[in-house]
């Protein structure tokens, strides 16, 4: 007999597979690598932050994703705005949440609280908020929900025991139900959320926070617990634009990437005969540094064009010049870019690098990339980006960006202005050992009237590279290395 | 509608006199439209039910018309008039709309809910 039971006890600790935590995914870009797979499935995730820092966007493409990629009808339990001013709202943002409604795939309802109208007299409980979450949920046979702001009834009722007890018993409810919903509420100054909701929510727990830095502003948002997953903890920068949120994992995924063996001309010939007659490794990191006027775009921009010419794709970032000011330019090189923009295997993004924090251009650079999915990757000049973050950030900024174009197998190049006489070594903030070849571009005063551009391939990983100190010149038949 | 109806308009029987209530409406006797909703007959909504019949026996003897709304047969008039709790009780007229929601254990801030006494110091 005893014998028995202890057999019995030890299956009750035997692992089972529904012990483990299962998840939905958000459908939302970046925030399913952050959470490692998405929100808990069949519970509620929290998601707290100040006004304005994009709460119910993140709910709402919580909805709008489940119904649209997974087939998971939602409900929209909306206490802060009313339907018609949510349509309104994300319609600028692409999602078409009537057309949802009228597929069955979103049900929503506007439960509006107010204090001034209410008077409260002895026992009540919120059956009513509850048959009508049933309804709508009922309706289109939902599995994903959002209460937005549910802590509203905290400010629209007076005896917050009863809301408080009325919570905890929705939250049970909810996970019966089988439905993983997502709660929004306001961030707190003593606690995460002004009225405690994470003491009923505690499963899964999200700040959202919109910051100024220099007048820059960054949305950021971290995973603060999550309970019975592994989460990443650092802070996400992430965007909202017209497609909705994207959160950028920006932690290194470290050096696991695999080194092809393909080689890449460089779009000059005489500059492939340098590189051991070959080119530049795919997937390489190249930087090209020089002084003001050597030539570094035109470098970059050959590059560009040569990969257009294989019928790859190539996507330039542009943080000095507009995209027509850099046709016009090369085209005085002999470089004819426009043709290969007309057949989009070369996009041009021009951005000021004042326009956006630091981490705002790292998902920028990540949400195009995605989305071009280009062979070639310039990044002309990365020296602008400078100017908005410090050496650190910038590195470390760099650093994630390489790897990722690494992992996507992208060969990247990266132009660097250097002034005056500094040393190379130093200018190059550092991020020389990122790279897989360097460039060095000179001017050099050649007697008493000239100025001779030079060039010096410092290094470059994996090959017998020239490495002697070579004069070039930039005329409309391109760039000539001489002595070659 | 699945729901119980107390009318007594009409009655012959005068209200009594409370002074404060005919002053405020001294030319027409109002007609007291109240909506009841509960979910399920719960003690809670019972005792809801009673303290409201006996209130308005009260005091709009005549004058009223009770109608009480059962959410979990009619879940979607939850929507129009904006019910979250239960018991609520809302007065459709006179106008303005007024809601009270509770067990209405409490006479007096029922009453002046209704505008039938006036609040220490809101008028």
């Amino acid at each position: 007999m005893a014998a028995s039971t202890a057999i019995k006890k030890k299956n009750l600790f035997a692992p089972r597979p529904s012990m483990v935590l299962e998840k939905v995914p958000t459908g939302i870009r970046g925030l399913d690598q952050v959470t490692h797979g998405g929100f808990p499935k069949g519970r509620t995730a929290l998601v707290c932050g100040g006004p304005g820092t994009g709460k119910t966007l993140l709910g709402l493409e919580f909805l709008v994703r489940g119904a649209t990629l997974y087939g998971e009808p939602g409900v929209c339990v909306a206490m802060e705005e009313t339907v018609d001013e949510l349509v309104t709202n994300v319609a600028s943002l692409g999602y078409d949440l009537p057309a949802l409604v009228r597929t069955k795939k979103l049900a929503m309802d506007y439960v509006h609280v107010e204090r001034k109208q209410i008077e409260e007299t002895g026992e009540y409980d919120l059956e009513g908020l509850f048959i009508r979450l049933r309804a709508a949920i009922e309706k289109v046979k939902a599995k994903r929900v959002l209460l937005d702001t549910i802590e509203l009834l905290f400010l629209g009722l007076t005896n917050h025991g009863i809301v408080r007890a009325e919570l905890r018993r929705l939250f049970h409810w909810l996970k019966d139900a089988g439905v993983t919903a997502v709660v929004t509420a306001e961030v707190g100054e003593k606690a995460l959320t002004r009225y405690g909701l994470e003491e009923y929510v505690a499963d899964c727990v999200i700040v959202l926070d919109h910051r100024v830095t220099e007048q820059i502003s960054t949305r950021r948002l971290r995973v603060v617990k999550y309970r019975g997953s592994s989460h990443e903890t650092n802070e996400y920068p992430f965007l909202l634009d017209d497609e909705g949120i994207s959160v950028v994992p920006i932690t290194s995924v470290g050096l696991t990437h695999s080194a092809p063996t393909e080689r890449l001309s460089s779009g000059i010939p005489s500059l492939d005969v340098m590189l051991a007659n070959q080119g530049f490794f795919r997937g390489a990191s190249i930087l090209i540094t020089g002084t003001a006027g050597t030539g570094k775009s035109s470098f970059a921009a050959a590059f560009a064009g040569a990969a257009c010419t294989r019928k790859e794709r190539a996507l330039y970032f542009a943080y000095e010049e507009s995209p027509s000011q850099i046709l016009r330019n090369m085209k005085s090189v002999g470089l004819d870019l426009e043709k290969w923009m007309q057949q989009d295997l070369l996009r041009i993004h021009a951005t000021r690098p004042t326009a956006a924090g630091l981490e705002a251009h790292l998902a920028h650079l990540y949400q195009e990339v995605e989305q071009f999915k280009p062979n070639v990757v310039v990044v002309d000049p990365i020296t602008n980006l400078i100017s908005v973050g410090d050496l650190h950030s910038v590195k470390a900024m760099l650093t994630r960006l390489i790897d990722f174009l690494k992992t996507h197998n992208i060969t990247a190049m990266f132009t660097n202005l250097v002034y005056g006489n500094e040393l190379m070594e130093e200018t190059a903030i550092g991020i020389s050992s990122l790279m897989d070849s360097w460039l060095v571009l000179r001017d050099v005063h050649h007697g008493e009237a000239q100025r001779v551009r030079t060039l010096n391939l410092l290094k470059s990983r994996g090959m017998a590279h020239d490495t002697r100190m070579h004069s070039f010149t930039l005329s409309n038949k391109g760039i000539e290395i001489h002595g070659i | 509608m699945a729901s119980k109806q107390n009318t007594s308009r009409g009655s012959a029987r005068r209200r009594p006199a409370t002074g404060k209530a005919e002053k405020v409406r001294p030319f027409k006797r109002p007609v007291w439209e109240l909506r009841l909703y509960v979910a399920g007959m719960t003690p809670t909504s019972i005792r809801a039910f009673e303290n409201l019949k006996q209130l308005c026996e009260e005091h709009m003897h005549g004058a009223y018309k009770i109608q009480v709304v059962d959410l979990l047969e009619w879940p979607k008039l939850a929507t129009g008039d904006q019910i979250i709790a239960v018991p609520t009780l809302v007065r459709r007229l006179p106008t303005p709309v007024k809601k009270i929601i509770g067990d209405l254990s409490n006479t007096e801030r029922v009453l002046v809910g209704l505008d039938l006494r006036p609040a220490g110091g809101r008028r």
